[in-house]
C-alpha cells in the first residue's frame, strides 16, 4: 500500500497540520517508508495472540476519588494569548 | 409506501464522582469559569492522567444492573479531533475494549413490554464548554467540565418509534439515578442523548442510511426531534432523494434538524490505545465488592410494591419512579401503620401535587414521611376528618408544625361528641321548616342540604358519619 499526495493532504487536514506541496512529496515518501516497515512486520503470523494495548505489561493504577487540586486559573491564564471573564478566548468557532 | 423507523440511542451520563476522570480537580457544576480545570484538564505538557477508581466502580455497577458482561480488562483509547473545548486534541475514551458489553433493559409502552439491547457502555471524559456569545468576534472557552467522567451507553438499533426511544431513555434515566451514579440533570447537561435515526421500507431487513441527531436535552425534545427527522427522511425518500449520513443538530425553537457543518470531515477519529494509560484491569473481588452495593432495582421494587402493599401497577410505577419517592413511601407506611393504599393516595395525590406546584424534589418536602404518618394516624383515630386533613397538610407544608400542633392551633379537631352534634342538627332542622316539609314529602335529595348546613355550622369539623346517622334519625317522618 502506498500513500499518494491526495491522502497526505487528507491526513494533514485531519491532524491540523499545514503542508506545502513540496513538503507533501517529502512526507509521502517518509510515510511510505514507515508503511514498508509495517508491511514487513505484518508478515509475522500473530494468530491467537492478544493485541497489546500498552508497551509494558502493567495495569492502570487507580486513584481514590478525592479533590486535591486547587484553583490555579490566574497562573494558567497568565500565559494564555487572550482571556476575558475567566474564559480562554479563541478564534470564533462557527456552528 | 409503508416505512419502518429504526432508532438507536447514545446516552452520555456524567458519573457523579467528586473529582475528574483523570485528575484530582473538582467536578462540581456551576463554578466560576476555569477554576476547576487543572494542569491535566487543560493539557499542559508533561502531565499524566491517572484514572478515578470510583468512576470504574460506577461503570461496573451500571453493567451489573443491566445484566451485562463486565470486561475484566478494558482499554483507554484516544479519539482524535480538533475543537477548542478539547485541549489535548483528543478525547480519552474506550474503543475496542469497553468496560461494559452486551446488556439489556426491558421497557414498557402502553402495557407492552419490549427488551432493548445495550451494545456497550464505555468510559470516557467530557469536553469543556464553548460559549458562542460575542467576545469581540471570538469564542469563550470554559474548561471546568473538561475531564468529567462520562459513561456512554450505546443501545442496539432496537427502537421503532420516537415513543419507544423516550421510554428507553426514561428507563436509563431512572436506573442511573437509582444506582446513584449520575444525578440525571438534563438542564445542566449531566444526562444527554444523541439519536441515530433511519427509515426503511417495511419488511426490508437492511438498515437505511442514518442521521445522528445531537443537542437534544429533554425527554420532550427527544420525541419531537426524532419525529421531525423521521418525517424529513420519508419526505426525502418519497421525493426520490437520498438520506446522507451526517450529524444534525436539533433546533428546539424552530422544531427542526439541520446539518452540523463542523463535523462533516471529522468522522475519521483515528483511534489508538492511549500510551499514557495502561489497560484498566479489574479483578473478581472488585466486581463482587460493587455487586454488594447494588440497590433493589426499579422493576423489582415495583413488583414488590404491588405484591406487598396491594397497589395498582400505576401507583407502584409512580411511587417507584425515583428511589427517594419509594423510600419516602415505605417510611410513611412503616410509621403510620396505616393502610398502604391510603398512604399511596396521599403520596401520589396531595404530596405530589404540592411538590409539582412548588417545583420541589421529594427530598425537599417540608412534610417528612414521619409527619405524613402522624397526620394519617389522626385521620385513623377520628381526630380529624379526611377533608380537613388536607387543610392540615397544607399548613404542615408551610412549615408550621406537625399534625397534632396544627390541628390544635387551628382548632381543626373533629367534633365527635354526639351531644354537641345533635345540638347543631336540632338547630338546623328548626331553622329549615320548609326544607323539612319537602323532605318528608319525598324530596330525598334535600338530605344533602341538611348535611351541608351542619358541616357549615361546624366549619367542617363534625364527624360526617355521625352527622349522617343523626340526620337520618331526626328527619324521618
Amino acid at each position: 500500500m502506498a500513500i499518494n499526495l491526495e491522502q497526505v493532504g487528507r491526513i494533514a487536514r485531519l491532524a491540523n497540520i499545514e503542508i506545502s506541496p513540496g513538503e507533501a512529496a517529502q512526507t509521502s515518501a517518509a510515510l511510505n517508508g514507515i508503511l514498508g516497515l509495517i508491511e514487513q512486520l505484518q508478515s509475522v503470523d500473530t494468530a491467537g495472540i492478544t493485541p497489546m494495548a500498552h508497551a509494558q505489561e502493567v495495569a492502570q493504577r487507580l486513584r481514590e476519588d478525592c479533590v486535591t487540586e486547587q484553583d490555579q486559573r490566574e497562573s494558567f491564564q497568565a500565559v494564555a494569548p487572550e482571556t476575558e471573564a475567566g474564559l480562554y478566548l479563541v478564534p470564533r468557532v462557527i456552528e | 409506501m409503508k416505512w419502518e423507523t429504526v432508532i438507536g440511542l447514545e446516552i452520555h451520563a456524567q458519573l457523579a464522582t467528586k473529582s475528574k476522570a483523570f485528575s484530582a480537580a473538582a467536578t462540581k457544576y456551576g463554578a466560576e469559569p476555569n477554576t476547576q480545570a487543572c494542569a491535566v484538564d487543560i493539557a499542559l505538557p508533561g502531565v499524566l492522567p491517572v484514572f478515578n477508581k470510583q468512576a470504574a466502580r460506577m461503570a461496573v455497577k451500571f453493567g451489573l444492573a443491566i445484566g451485562a458482561h463486565i470486561n475484566h480488562r478494558s482499554v483507554f483509547a484516544r479519539k482524535n479531533y480538533f475543537y477548542p473545548d478539547l485541549p489535548k486534541g483528543y478525547q480519552i475514551s474506550q474503543y475496542e475494549l469497553p468496560i461494559v458489553a452486551q446488556g439489556k433493559l426491558t421497557i414498557e409502552l402502553d402495557g407492552v413490554e419490549k427488551v432493548i439491547g445495550i451494545t456497550r457502555a464505555h468510559l470516557e471524559e467530557d469536553a469543556g464548554k464553548s460559549l458562542h456569545e460575542d467576545f469581540h468576534g471570538m469564542t469563550g472557552i470554559d474548561l471546568n467540565r473538561a475531564g468529567t467522567p462520562l459513561l456512554e451507553i450505546v443501545s442496539e438499533p432496537d427502537m421503532r418509534s420516537a415513543k419507544e426511544a423516550v421510554a428507553y431513555l426514561k428507563k436509563i434515566h431512572e436506573l442511573v439515578r437509582y444506582l446513584e451514579i449520575c444525578d440525571g440533570n438534563m438542564q445542566e447537561g449531566s444526562f444527554r442523548c444523541d439519536a441515530n435515526v433511519s427509515v426503511r421500507p417495511l419488511g426490508e431487513t437492511k438498515l437505511g442510511t442514518r442521521a445522528e441527531l445531537k443537542n437534544i436535552n429533554s425527554f420532550r425534545f427527544v420525541e419531537k426531534a426524532i419525529d421531525y427527522e423521521i418525517e424529513r427522511q420519508i419526505d426525502l425518500l418519497e421525493g426520490g432523494g437520498k438520506v446522507v449520513q451526517e450529524t444534525r443538530l436539533y433546533d428546539s425553537d424552530q422544531n427542526l434538524t439541520r446539518p452540523m457543518r463542523s463535523k462533516e470531515e471529522a468522522n475519521d477519529y483515528r483511534y489508538f490505545p492511549d500510551p499514557d494509560l495502561p489497560p484498566l484491569v479489574l479483578d473478581a473481588a472488585f466486581i463482587k465488592d460493587v455487586e454488594r452495593t447494588l440497590p433493589e432495582l426499579p422493576a423489582a421494587k415495583r413488583a414488590r410494591f404491588i405484591k406487598d402493599y396491594g397497589l395498582s401497577a400505576y401507583d407502584a410505577g409512580v411511587l417507584t419512579a425515583t428511589r427517594e419517592m419509594a423510600d419516602y413511601y415505605e417510611q410513611a407506611v412503616k410509621a403510620a401503620g396505616a393502610d398502604p393504599k391510603i398512604v399511596a393516595n396521599w403520596v401520589t395525590g396531595e404530596l405530589s401535587s404540592c411538590l409539582n406546584r412548588d417545583n420541589k424534589e421529594i427530598g425537599q418536602s417540608p412534610v417528612s414521611a414521619a409527619m405524613l404518618a402522624g397526620l394519617l394516624a389522626r385521620i385513623a383515630d377520628n381526630t380529624v376528618s379526611g377533608k380537613l386533613a388536607k387543610e392540615v397538610f397544607e399548613v404542615m407544608w408551610q412549615g408550621l408544625g406537625d399534625a397534632d400542633a396544627v390541628i390544635d392551633k387551628k382548632g381543626l379537631k373533629q367534633i365527635t361528641d354526639g351531644a354537641a352534634i345533635e345540638k347543631v342538627v336540632d338547630a338546623i332542622i328548626a331553622q329549615s321548616p320548609k326544607q323539612l316539609e319537602q323532605y318528608r314529602a319525598g324530596k330525598e335529595t334535600l338530605f344533602g342540604f341538611f348535611v351541608g348546613q351542619v358541616m357549615k355550622a361546624t366549619q367542617g369539623k363534625a364527624n360526617p358519619a355521625q352527622v349522617n346517622e343523626l340526620l337520618k334519625k331526626k328527619l324521618a317522618p
